[in-house]
């Protein structure tokens, strides 16, 4: 076949250097884990845990690249939000599914707000939209910090106990949510395997719908915002409603993926822990193979899986193999490499 | 009339100036804290952190923004730091021997980190804090598992036990305060580390001068107008790589001197939050993302500084509890930045909006006179 030398070379300038080597790394890391003494079983069944708990997070990144508005550094929005819904929800005592979707419900309309309010600022701010969405993420997370330290919450689990007053830095979910989606139709295989269905169905109806949405007119009216803003409001399109309407959608999606974090992790995380979270999934849905203007489901679902594989593999094997803990730093290398690598490839013109 | 929108226009030009300077003196009561107290803590606060902020003004000038990637400096001034210790040069020849290593380091990290910011036009700033976050995974991997093992280390001290390794906390006894101590002045009560500003006031006159040379004339023409200068003979690539050279040789030498006025070393995060003290300095000062000058260096200092001072003990006077002021402190920082990239970005759209709309009106008038040839 003489076509397949181009297609290859096609391929690989498409797909960038950095990711085939991430991709060989990890299959590597996979291939090396028998030997070492990792169990197989244990290490598949914890990436698609993780897969599960943080392939939303990937997900809410979407629409903001679709419609323009580039990486959304300022997922810490969302989680805030989400964070706001599953206080609530363990403040009112909400237990099971309730709880959850209880969480999800109380989370909603305070992601719409900040989303609204956040969209109308990055409206305001185009061509810096990145390094704004970063400041305004962390400042928000600040401010939470003071709040959660504020708010009249009671609920015993929740405060500090000898205060009487505060909310704690993690807060568990035991008795809660913890664990209803993963153990809803959770098919396990011997002592070490388990496949966590609910979850796993739970963040492909969201990709469902979003997948449904950007094929509605508003979702088509956004990439084309996103490709050529000029030519959307020659077709008459308002461009700033559509980029609000995208930062809306990314916030709720945060704020949704957190409770099912939350949900899986057995915590829930408060004070600073959210400043960190927007850059693991940015690195994610750029391995997967999106780039700062363009990314689809199937860059979500790939990186995802190679991020997660690679958070969940590392540790294991490396540590196991060379008896140190070098991950950590392994794992700073190639999350901030890849987005590096993203942020400096040329801008690709519209075949 | 025009006095009205001048005042206008001097009111949004220096709102964060003002909404801080707000913001400290109604903090300052609070705080219980004595005039005095605070007095000393900004003369040290000065030279602590000034070099740093001073860091940044270079790379504004040749229009890429706020410099994130001068944290790269600062590991190199580190990285100085533990060779001057592991050597046991102390001192101000310590102070010495580390900037005279860190200076090839934070030369070939400021290379490689304008030749980065040269493929992303547009963006430096998020690219400039994403590279210092991966630096950060680089210096980690040297310092934590290759000094000892492949590097070698004569000084077991300062390893961890495992023996591989530099230590979390490192005591920088040797260099602590020797080059505020070199010509410290006591005037009234005050302690006034005179070689210290002597320093910083060198650096200024630098700055002042580098402007005037032919290479800061070429940065500021590459700061206004890329394509312009290009085709004016600018070699723009070059002038920006030099203009990061410098801001992060400066951010080196900057960081060694506010490590040896703080006495101890936190190997692994003393580096985290540089860039974003020095970048909410710069703008508290009155600084843009495009514009900025020495008295907006020191302004800022002093503002923030004041501030970072007080909030802590407001807190606890106010609400009972040091934790709301220490988060209260990293929100304003934070927000401030926030703040002054949302106005500028948001000014310079107003801006072209209004040339706009001159060109169309000029355009518009333009027109009959030529029907009517």
């Amino acid at each position: 076949m003489p076509k397949s030398t181009p297609n290859i070379k096609q391929f690989v300038t498409d797909f960038g250097w950095p990711r085939i080597i991430i991709f060989f790394f990890l299959a590597l890391l996979f291939a090396a884990a028998p030997f070492v003494g990792v169990r197989m079983d244990a290490s598949i069944s914890d990436v698609f845990n993780r897969f599960g708990q943080n392939g939303l997070f990937v997900l809410a990144l979407v629409p903001m690249i679709q419609s323009g508005c580039g990486l959304n550094f300022g997922l810490s929005i969302g989680i805030i939000a989400g964070l706001i819904g599953s206080t609530l929800s363990v403040q009112l005592g909400l237990i099971g599914f309730g709880g959850f979707f209880g969480a999800v419900a109380l989370a909603l309309p305070f992601a719409v707000l900040f989303g609204w309010v956040y969209g109308k600022l990055l409206n305001k701010v185009k061509g810096e939209e990145m390094t704004i969405a970063m400041y305004v993420g962390f400042a928000g997370v600040m401010f939470m910090c003071i709040m959660w330290l504020v708010l009249p919450y009671t609920s015993p689990t929740m405060v500090w106990g000898y205060a009487g007053k505060g909310l704690r830095t993690t807060i568990t979910v035991e008795g809660f949510y913890r664990q209803v989606l993963n153990e809803f139709l959770a098919i396990r295989i011997g002592p070490n395997f388990v496949f966590p269905t609910g979850m796993l169905l739970f963040d492909g109806l969201c990709a469902y719908l979003l997948w449904l949405f950007m094929r509605t007119k508003t979702g088509t009216a956004m990439t084309a915002v996103g490709s050529n803003p000029d030519y959307a409001r020659a077709s008459g399109i308002s461009v700033d409603r559509m980029r609000t309407t995208s930062v809306i959608i990314s916030t709720v999606l945060g704020a949704v993926g957190i409770v099912v974090f939350q949900q899986s992790y057995g915590f829930i995380q408060l004070y600073t822990a959210p400043l960190a979270m927007p850059f693991a999934a940015v690195a994610a849905i750029l391995i997967g193979g999106a780039s700062v203007n363009k990314a689809s489901m199937v860059n979500v679902l790939v990186g995802a899986f190679l991020f997660q594989g690679l958070l969940t593999m590392t540790p294991s094997v490396i540590n196991s193999a060379l008896h140190t803990d070098i991950s950590e730093v392994v794992r700073l290398i190639v999350s901030n490499g890849i987005i590096i690598y993203a942020l400096t490839r040329k801008t690709k013109v519209a075949k | 009339m025009s006095g009205k929108k001048s005042l206008g226009r001097f009111l949004t030009e220096n709102a964060v100036v003002i909404l801080f300077l707000l913001i400290t003196i109604a903090a300052i009561p609070s705080s219980g804290l004595s005039i005095q107290y605070i007095l000393q803590e900004m003369i040290t606060r000065l030279g602590r952190n000034t070099f740093l902020v001073l860091a940044l003004i270079l790379p504004i000038y040749a229009g890429m923004g706020l410099n994130f990637g001068m944290t790269l400096g600062a590991m190199s001034g580190q990285l100085g730091l533990i060779l001057a210790i592991n050597f046991n040069v102390g001192g101000v020849e310590g102070l010495a021997f580390a900037a005279l290593l860190g200076t090839p380091v934070s030369v070939l990290m400021g290379y490689i980190c304008g030749s980065v910011l040269n493929k992303a036009k547009g963006r430096e700033m998020v690219t400039g804090y994403m590279l210092a976050f991966f630096i950060n995974g680089i210096y980690q991997l040297v310092i934590l598992y290759m000094m000892g093992a492949i590097f070698p280390i004569r000084s077991p001290a300062i390893l961890l036990s495992r023996g591989y390794g530099i230590r979390n906390t490192l005591n920088l006894e040797g260099v602590r305060q020797s080059l505020d101590n070199l010509l410290m002045l006591r005037l009234g009560g005050y302690a006034l580390p005179l070689a210290t500003f002597i320093v910083i006031a060198v650096l200024c006159a630098f700055v002042i001068w580098f402007k005037k040379t032919k290479l800061g004339q070429d940065m500021r023409a590459v700061g206004h107008d890329m394509t312009v200068a290009e085709s004016a003979g600018v070699p723009v690539d070059r002038t920006r790589i030099i203009a990061i050279i410098i801001s992060t040789v400066l951010a080196c030498y900057g960081q060694i001197i506010f490590l040896q006025n703080m006495g101890n070393m936190a190997t692994y995060n003393a580096h985290d939050q540089t860039s974003f003290f020095a970048v909410a300095a710069i703008l508290v000062g009155g600084a843009s993302v495009k514009k900025a000058s020495i008295p907006n260096v020191f302004i800022g200092v002093i503002l923030l500084h004041v501030l970072f001072v007080v909030t802590p003990r407001a807190g606890q006077n106010l609400f009972g509890s040091a934790m709301i002021g220490e988060y209260f402190r990293q929100f304003i920082g934070y927000g401030v930045i926030a703040l002054s990239l949302v106005l500028y970005a948001w000014r310079a759209r107003k801006d072209a909006l209004r040339a706009r709309e001159g060109l169309r009106r000029a355009s518009i008038a333009a027109a009959p006179e030529g029907a009517a040839k």
